[in-house]
């Protein structure tokens, strides 16, 4: 091959999403929580805990929403945060009896940290590089987990049982309040907690500088943004929040074990994201729902094909709406307007 | 000492997997400037296809024939009516279109041949090779096999005028089309080339590993190390990426305590994450030059 060294225009990482289109307005946002705390009310406990996970996906892909919506990167290793933040909260309420509501503090910032290293050697790569070191990341997770040296604390390759926390408020109303219920409203506060400091986040500061990254690095080098420290930022708070997810589902589910943390999972992560609209926060939960019963519906269509069927849909979605549920949001606004208009 | 050579022998022996998958991965990169990450799903799916070929009684090498024009087909195919319409979006689309065919491929596999492990007949027998006890004639076929297609792609890429004019589409898409050349034909080529590449690695695999719908997803991440290794612009880096990810995945098994077969794919990890960190363009590849 010759030895003239290639110059290319690299195709952009993601179309450009403005910064207002990023949130929802108050009032939609308003009928939204009520939603989510009215409904698990009605509701058997087994929807409660399938609810409770949509919560704790939605926030995992708010937090790989964060990394790719906001500062333009890839990762199909979120399963990999995930996995640390639940075993770091299983590993501190087994082996040292921690109370469960401190271990995702803990999680969180050990993810934080876990992410802000590993997304050092991620300074240099960009794009398709980014993607294939995070999907080695992803792929060799479940391994180290089940490593011989760790066994004593992991639980190897059978994992770690949790128990699940008693409602502390469960005295005061009798029964009503179960444990599930419990869990529900406290994963609900926690995401609430997380979904306005990441609104803040985008639109603050070190938000802008995530954008101007995306958009275009050079010139963002050029304004006197310092990429390599909001990229590194970046993969910290995503794995932060990712953790603290992945701990909140290791509560939930009451279970740790390697082999819940494959790339099928950060693939799911991954496809929420699209699904819900890359750099729309809102769409996340979106996204966690498509994630959490399209498997379901799937699955009901022909166990073997779920896969298969799983895979139509996504194409359908990347042709379709390319902004996922962004675009049939922002297209029932529209309607909605006109009709207002009328 | 002996240990060491043998050591190194069996590492080329299981580095000409890992080569012959990278090759595939540099094909499609070269093409297409996307690394796919469906790859190690279309080389088991056409693999299953030569399979379920020889149980209808087809002899070894008609079914290999059959499979390599079907995966020919099958990849161009793939590339029109999939990946055409992506050609300008984003990379994060082709990713997530990437991911879909995964998806699809490996649950059509195993829908269609099911999860249990099935053998896969060798063309050349497995007893040892020259008396050697580390290599089979099997795994020296294997090495002959990818030295010989590199040798082909080599003198295709060099002296055919579709083989410059692929990689004057590659490079130069714009200037390309100038002069006269289908740039998007010469993708669906590529496309086309590598997923029979990826056949011919799948079949040469499939003895070795066992056929069955996952078989590819170690061996891939495996060939995307070899491929970054070797330089993803270099088809002979692919190579020489491949034997040296097979020695040093057996020597670090070997020497380095604690390492074993509960490690391998951390150390593909390792491996690709230190070349990308150390050598972005790898020990062969260009380095690309980004314009403002």
């Amino acid at each position: 091959m010759s030895a003239v060294q290639e110059v290319v225009t690299e195709a952009p990482t993601l179309d450009a999403v403005p910064k207002k289109a990023m949130t929802l307005g108050n009032g939609t946002s308003l009928i939204i929580l009520a939603l989510l705390i009215i409904v698990p009310l009605l509701v058997k406990n087994f929807i409660i805990f399938q609810l409770t996970m949509l919560l704790i996906y939605a926030l995992a892909v708010l937090a790989l929403n964060i990394l790719t919506g906001g500062s333009g990167q890839f990762s199909l290793g979120q399963s990999a945060f995930y996995a640390v933040g639940a075993y770091t909260s299983a590993i501190l309420m087994e082996h040292a009896d921690i109370n469960y509501a401190l271990t995702l503090p803990i999680a969180g910032i050990i993810c934080f940290a876990f992410g802000f290293l590993f997304g050092l050697p991620a300074l240099r790569l960009s794009g398709v590089y980014l993607a294939l070191a995070t999907f080695a990341l992803a792929t060799a997770m479940p391994q180290l987990l089940k490593l011989g040296v760790f066994e004593h604390w992991t639980g190897g390759v059978q994992g770690l049982v949790v128990t699940k926390p008693d409602s502390p408020i469960a005295a005061l109303f009798g029964h009503k309040i179960s444990q599930d219920m419990w869990l529900y409203y406290f994963t609900l506060a926690i995401s609430i907690a997380i979904y306005i400091f990441s609104v803040n986040l985008l639109k603050s500061r070190s938000g802008r500088a995530f954008m101007a990254i995306r958009d275009n690095e050079i010139a963002a080098s050029a304004m006197g943004i310092d990429v390599a420290l909001y990229k590194t930022l970046a993969f910290g708070v995503s794995a932060g929040i990712t953790g603290v997810a992945g701990a909140l589902g290791a509560i939930a589910v009451q279970f740790v074990a390697p082999d819940s943390y494959t790339i099928t999972f950060a693939i799911q992560l991954f496809l929420g994201m699209v699904v819900g609209g890359v750099g729309w926060l809102p769409g996340s939960i979106v996204g966690a729902a498509f994630i959490i019963f399209v498997p379901n519906i799937a699955e009901g269509i022909s166990k073997g094909l779920s896969g298969a069927v799983f895979g139509v849909l996504l194409f359908l979605v990347i042709y379709l709406v390319p902004h996922g549920a962004r675009q049939v949001a922002m297209v029932a606004q529209n309607l909605i307007g006109k009709l207002k208009k009328n | 000492m002996e240990l060491f050579t043998n050591q190194i022998l069996a590492g080329i022996a299981t580095g000409a997997i890992y080569a012959c998958m990278a090759l595939a991965v540099v094909m499609i990169y070269q093409a297409i400037d996307h690394l796919n990450f469906a790859q190690g799903e279309m080389a088991t799916f056409s693999t299953f296809v030569a399979w379920q070929l020889i149980q209808w009684g087809v002899p070894y090498w008609g079914a290999f024939l059959i499979t390599l024009a079907f995966s020919f087909v099958g990849g161009i195919l793939i590339e029109r009516v999939l990946f055409k319409p992506l050609a300008k979006a984003p990379i994060l689309t082709n990713v997530a279109g990437f991911i879909a065919l995964f998806a699809i491929i490996n649950s059509c596999s195993g829908l269609i041949w099911d999860f249990t492990i099935k053998q896969f007949p060798t063309p050349f027998g497995s007893s040892p090779f020259l008396g050697s006890q580390l290599i089979s004639t099997h795994q020296a076929g294997m090495i002959g096999v990818t030295l010989v297609l590199l040798i082909l792609l080599f003198f295709f890429f060099r002296f055919t005028r579709i083989g410059l004019a692929m990689r004057a589409a590659a490079s130069l898409p714009e200037s390309a089309r100038l002069v006269g050349i289908n740039t998007s034909w010469m993708i669906a080529l590529g496309w086309g080339m590598a997923t029979a590449i990826g056949a011919i690695a799948g079949m040469l695999i499939a003895p070795v590993v066992f056929l069955e719908p996952n078989m590819m997803i170690g061996v891939l991440l495996y060939g995307f190390a070899a491929a970054v290794l070797g330089g993803l612009t270099s088809p002979f880096g692919a190579v020489i990426g491949g034997f040296l990810v097979g020695i040093f995945e057996n020597l670090a098994g070997t020497y380095i305590p604690g390492v074993g077969n509960e490690l391998k794919l951390p150390i593909a990890l390792a491996l690709i994450i230190t070349v990308l960190v150390v050598k972005p363009a790898g020990l062969f590849g260009r380095p690309i030059v980004k314009r403002v």
